[in-house]
């Protein structure tokens, strides 16, 4: 589903990622760990191309994200993203953020577009905030308001950048189970998380980036029990 | 034209134009105030606040739309479209307002042959102008919008036209209200300018009044109350603006 080979990238004369080679099947969950500073967030705005590569090549279903010609604006209606601070839109009521998307840039009918968000509300549980105001909801209900907004969309791969960074300890639960059952329905997704509990429960392969390099790539099982690398080893020291 | 003639009899029976009072202030100098010399004049003085309004409401517009063009060019990433737009900026803003009218209104017909009407000229130079002001207040407007706004539309695959209209723009406006609020106020009252072109606006009116009757004192007043009537009626109108856009505050 994901492919990338030898990504690069800078900013400025800081090298962010220094050669990043790897693959996302479809239907898989990829947990990307690691300290921070450590690239993974840049990674996965790669992925979709709101960073620009520096080098190297990114496909997504044999669609080349870093081909300049590349319809990008197409091709992210297919990879939905999830951000740490939500990125709600303020000013839309949370069933308009739902219907925005799809009936401005899919061109889906209004009616079908206020139905599908209603029942994405649902999924999320929270169905009888339609009609609200994002600054009436708690950080974990913004967060899935966040994540129901990609589904509308129908993406085939979600991109979760740190999703429960910014909640209030218990709201982070609210924000796995949602995403649990979408990894259950065999979603594609790439998740830049620090709950290890999730990575080891929902993940099909782990990540672990350290300064810009990909430094172990295994399942969760072994990951967590038997790191490689010595950098890997230390972080689990104090993430547990 | 907004109220019969006998109101306003009455209320200008009310002002200072009894004799005792005004020469109870100023009998040293022998000034009296007298509103009553005027009155045959007054609704040809209120008739500008036609004028008035139509030149502000044209300029604030025209200005605001050029202020947001400007604005666009100003992110855009285009460095010499960013140049052209910042010289364009320093040059209005660095200049007399005056001047500009002057050159646009004697200079157009010099330059290109067309009769340009004081209207055309005054809101053309308005405009111009306050786009020049408004450009940088919306700039700032628009980049102080959460850059994770740009991130989520980007994400959703949103084409940076409808990203600018329906996400970024009605949020910048929050930010931007009361300084196009300020704007337009200063539109309003630049707007007597255009009086030196020949215009009849409140202000122009009260000067022909003056002269006429040789009297200045009355119908300047006049005209300073007109202005700052209007300015009042624009201050609520944007309260009421504002209180709708914070509506999911």
């Amino acid at each position: 589903m994901i492919k990338v080979e030898n990504l690069h990238k800078s900013f400025g004369s800081l090298q962010v990622l220094k050669g990043i080679t790897t693959e996302i099947e479809k239907g898989t969950v990829v947990a990307v760990i690691g300290p921070s500073g450590c690239g993974k967030s840049t990674f996965l705005r790669c992925l979709n191309r709101l960073e620009v590569a520096t080098s190297g090549q990114i496909t997504i279903d044999g669609v080349e994200v870093t081909h300049p010609k590349t319809d990008i604006l197409k091709l992210r209606q297919k990879v939905g993203m999830v951000f740490q601070h939500f990125n709600i839109f303020p000013h839309m009521t949370v069933l308009e953020n739902l219907m925005y998307a799809p009936v401005k840039v899919k061109r889906v009918s209004k009616a079908q577009a206020e139905q599908k968000g209603k029942d994405l509300l649902t999924r999320v549980g929270l169905a009888d905030k339609a009609d609200v105001y994002p600054n009436r909801l708690s950080g974990g209900q913004k967060q899935r308001v966040a994540i129901a907004r990609s589904l509308a969309m129908e993406p085939e791969v979600m991109l979760f950048d740190e999703p429960t960074s910014a909640l209030d300890p218990e709201m982070v639960r609210e924000v796995l189970d949602v995403m649990k059952a979408l990894a259950r329905e065999h979603m594609t997704m790439a998740i830049v998380t620090h709950e290890m509990g999730f990575a080891r429960e929902v993940a099909d392969r782990v990540c672990f980036f350290d300064s810009g390099y990909l430094v172990e790539d295994a399942p969760p099982a072994q990951f967590f029990s038997h790191p490689q690398a010595e950098r890997a080893k230390q972080f689990l020291e104090k993430m547990l | 034209m907004y109220l019969d003639g006998s109101s306003w009899t009455d209320w200008l029976d009310w002002l200072p134009s009894s004799s005792d009072m005004s020469s109870l202030l100023l009998a040293q100098t022998g000034f009296r105030l007298d509103f009553g010399k005027i009155w045959d004049r007054v609704p040809f003085i209120l008739g500008g606040i036609n004028v008035t309004l139509q030149f502000t409401l044209l300029s604030v517009v025209f200005g605001f739309t050029w202020g947001i063009i400007l604005a666009l060019l100003k992110i855009s990433n285009i460095p010499p479209v960013k140049w052209l737009a910042a010289a364009y900026t320093s040059i209005f803003r660095g200049t007399p307002l005056i001047l500009q009218l002057s050159l646009i209104y004697f200079a157009t017909p010099q330059l290109t042959g067309y009769n340009i009407s004081p209207l055309q000229a005054g809101v053309l130079t308005f405009s111009l102008n306050s786009g020049a002001y408004t450009s940088e207040t919306i700039r700032g407007g628009i980049l102080a919008v959460d850059k994770g706004q740009w991130d989520a539309s980007a994400s959703l695959g949103i084409p940076y036209r409808s990203m600018m209209l329906d996400i970024i723009f009605p949020q910048a406006l929050k930010n931007i209200l009361p300084a196009m609020v300020n704007e337009s106020i200063a539109l309003l009252k630049d707007s007597a300018l255009v009086s030196v072109i020949g215009v009849v606006d409140v202000m122009r009116r009260a000067q022909i009044v003056g002269s006429e009757k040789y009297i200045y004192f009355e119908p300047l007043l006049m005209a300073g109350l007109i202005y700052y009537v209007m300015v009042i009626g624009l201050t609520s109108l944007a309260q009421t603006f504002e209180l709708r856009l914070r509506k999911s505050d």
